[in-house]
């Protein structure tokens, strides 16, 4: 069957409940309870503490084919995925899912738990490196579920995704289970797409290597929550985990874009006393930021916040007066983590307050505006951040397609030729993101409006910017670097791409080799 | 006809560019061609047809080709050849300069 973008979704897929397809960004409105878990009770006399993931394991106990949730706030610097799929595979466990927000080059291990029956299931919203490779060459039997960091948190809420037992990778805890992310050798920042996961498993396990005294504060996830507190000696490398500074970029055709895209966003008028705005960390999408920036200041502009993974680059414009708050659902350096820690208006939020589609409000809902990236766009604006130019999987919807969806203005910043490759094809490899809910493409040779938002090109010719036509953009790469050969795939299907209401938007069929 | 009488590279590994080598093939050998590049799937034929193309315009007939592509457009590939194989000391066609 045809889902809504007119791509092929069969009826059934062999290890994925029940298909839906995608059928429009905000088609489905939910007719159900959220999913409880097990009531607990301790005795006043009771204690957490356990001396090893084994005990831990034999306690709770862990069983085949449970679901083990994991966070990725310690990005490629994570000890703990390794540390307890280890325990897993001692204990002579298997079929198990791992259901780990991201997955980074350092969960290269996981391949072997896979090829020894361990692990089965993969439930992520993002993955780069060893594994994602080779999920595409058909590590899995059964297909791995590709989430939006919005639709992870629902999928918890719902019940679709259910945790048997949630690791929380904490930098700091005591000993009855309250953790935050600012203490510890391994500080990371906000936990918060950890949050969905402590409230809604059954059971709750808090990995540390600094215990605090009791009660430790600040307190991001409760003791009311937390079943058990492992003491390890490390639990992950501070180097994988934060960078230093971020930097800007000083590619000349990145910084063309990015103030184009800057030009643009003050064009839609909306600069202005209480903005609100969301960008990425990296190339062209920070840089955005520092031209706005400027415009801001120049025309004493006060934004109400700023949202998504946090920089220093934004604290600065915290600190500075530019925003009022920032909501923080991962922080990305040392100062994000500062901030967090002595900043009151500096708001640590799960991933469901966040993004999630099915709450009586999430905070994507608020943005003016907010800057993409993509690998591929197509003419009909549908966005791929999941597979790369050979097909392989290299990234993952992250907060993408949910923050596309809720900002009144997504902007897609983009080089239109990226080495030889056009950015713009008549059709995605793999669609993440609906055009629907994307509104501008900014490239350094100019400026593609979406069709259906006639208002915002009106304004952008009003203000010189260098509008065309998509497929006009998309000519004049071709002309430049010749049509691209579409990438040929095989026909097992390795991910199933879910949109954020839990609908299916696209599969990933297996590349060779 | 051109020859060529020894090895020798052109180009770069940074990104658009190409990093040409040729070498002399034997009498009879025709043109054979190794080709990695990023952009093998979409663009790996046009590659393969900008490089014969190359040599035929230059009258080579005999000739190992290693191209090692970064996303190189057309223009560049061509330009990395034609310098490669002036280094390996074939005398260039004036009107293709």
């Amino acid at each position: 069957m045809k889902n809504a973008i007119g791509r092929e979704i069969p009826e059934a897929i062999s290890g994925i409940a029940a298909i839906k397809p995608f059928s429009g960004a905000f088609a489905i409105v939910p007719e159900m309870t959220r999913q409880a878990p097990k009531v607990k009770t301790i005795k006043p006399a009771d204690r957490k503490l356990v001396d090893s993931l084994v005990e831990v394991f034999k306690k709770i106990p862990v069983t085949d084919g449970m679901t083990l949730s994991f966070h990725h706030h310690f990005r490629n610097g994570d000890g703990v995925v390794n540390m307890v799929l280890a325990t897993a595979a001692q204990l002579g466990l298997k079929n198990l899912t791992v259901a780990l927000s991201s997955v980074f080059p350092v969960h290269a291990p996981i391949i072997e738990h896979v090829k020894n029956g361990v692990v089965t299931g993969l439930d992520t919203n993002y993955m780069s490196g060893p594994v994602a490779q080779a999920v595409s060459k058909g590590l899995f039997s059964k297909p791995v579920v590709l989430r939006t960091h919005g639709g992870r948190g629902r999928a918890i809420e719902c019940g679709q995704l259910k945790i048997d037992v949630a690791f929380i990778a904490a930098p700091a805890a005591d000993e009855y289970g309250n953790l935050n992310g600012v203490e510890g050798p391994a500080a990371c920042g906000s936990l918060g797409y950890a949050f969905p996961d402590a409230q809604y498993a059954d059971y709750v396990v808090a990995v540390t290597d600094y215990l605090g005294e009791y009660p430790l504060s600040p307190i991001s996830i409760s003791q009311t929550r937390v079943d058990y507190v492992v003491k390890v000696e490390c639990v992950g490398d501070p180097k994988g985990i934060v960078s230093g500074t971020t930097r800007i970029t000083k590619d000349p055709v990145g910084l063309k874009i990015a103030e184009t895209a800057a030009k643009v966003i003050q064009a839609t008028g909306l600069i202005k006393n209480g903005f609100a705005f969301q960008t990425g960390a990296g190339g062209a999408s920070l840089a955005t930021a520092a031209f706005v920036r400027k415009m801001m200041e120049k025309d004493s502009v006060v934004g109400s916040f700023a949202l998504g993974g946090i920089t220093g680059y934004m604290v600065d414009m915290l600190e500075s007066g530019l925003f009022k708050k920032l909501i923080d659902v991962q922080g990305f350096d040392l100062e994000a983590i500062r901030s967090l820690a002595t900043n009151p208006n500096h708001l640590e939020v799960g991933a469901d307050f966040y993004a999630s589609p099915f709450n009586a409000g999430c905070a994507v809902n608020q943005l003016d505006v907010v800057i993409l990236g993509a690998t591929e766009m197509d003419t009909d604006f549908n966005v791929n951040v999941v597979t790369g130019s050979d097909g392989v999987i290299m990234g993952g919807s992250g907060g993408h397609a949910d923050a596309a969806a809720g900002a009144k203005v997504t902007i897609i910043v983009a080089n239109l030729l990226r080495g030889r490759l056009p950015i713009i094809v008549d059709k995605v490899l793999t669609a993440t993101t609906p055009g629907e809910t994307i509104d501008v493409l900014v490239t350094e040779r100019g400026v593609a409006v979406n069709p259906l938002r006639a208002d915002l090109k009106e304004k952008f010719l009003a203000a010189g910017l260098p509008v065309k036509d998509i497929q006009e953009l998309k000519q004049l790469a071709e002309k430049i670097a010749g049509a691209p050969k579409a990438v040929k795939t095989g026909e097992k299907i390795v991910a199933v791409v879910e949109y954020r209401d839990g609908t299916i938007i696209d599969v990933v069929r297996q590349v060779e080799g | 006809m051109a020859s060529i009488t020894k090895t020798a590279q052109a180009g770069t590994l940074e990104s658009s560019d190409v990093m040409i080598t040729v070498a002399p093939g034997n009498q009879g050998s025709g043109i054979v061609i190794e080709l990695e590049s990023i952009v093998l799937a979409q663009y790996g034929e046009d590659i393969k047809i900008i490089l014969e193309k190359t040599m035929k315009e230059q009258g080579v007939t005999d000739i190992y080709i290693k191209a090692v592509d970064r996303g190189a457009l057309d223009c560049t590939i061509c330009a990395r050849t034609l310098a490669a194989l002036s280094r390996a000391g074939a005398v260039l066609k004036e009107a293709i300069i």
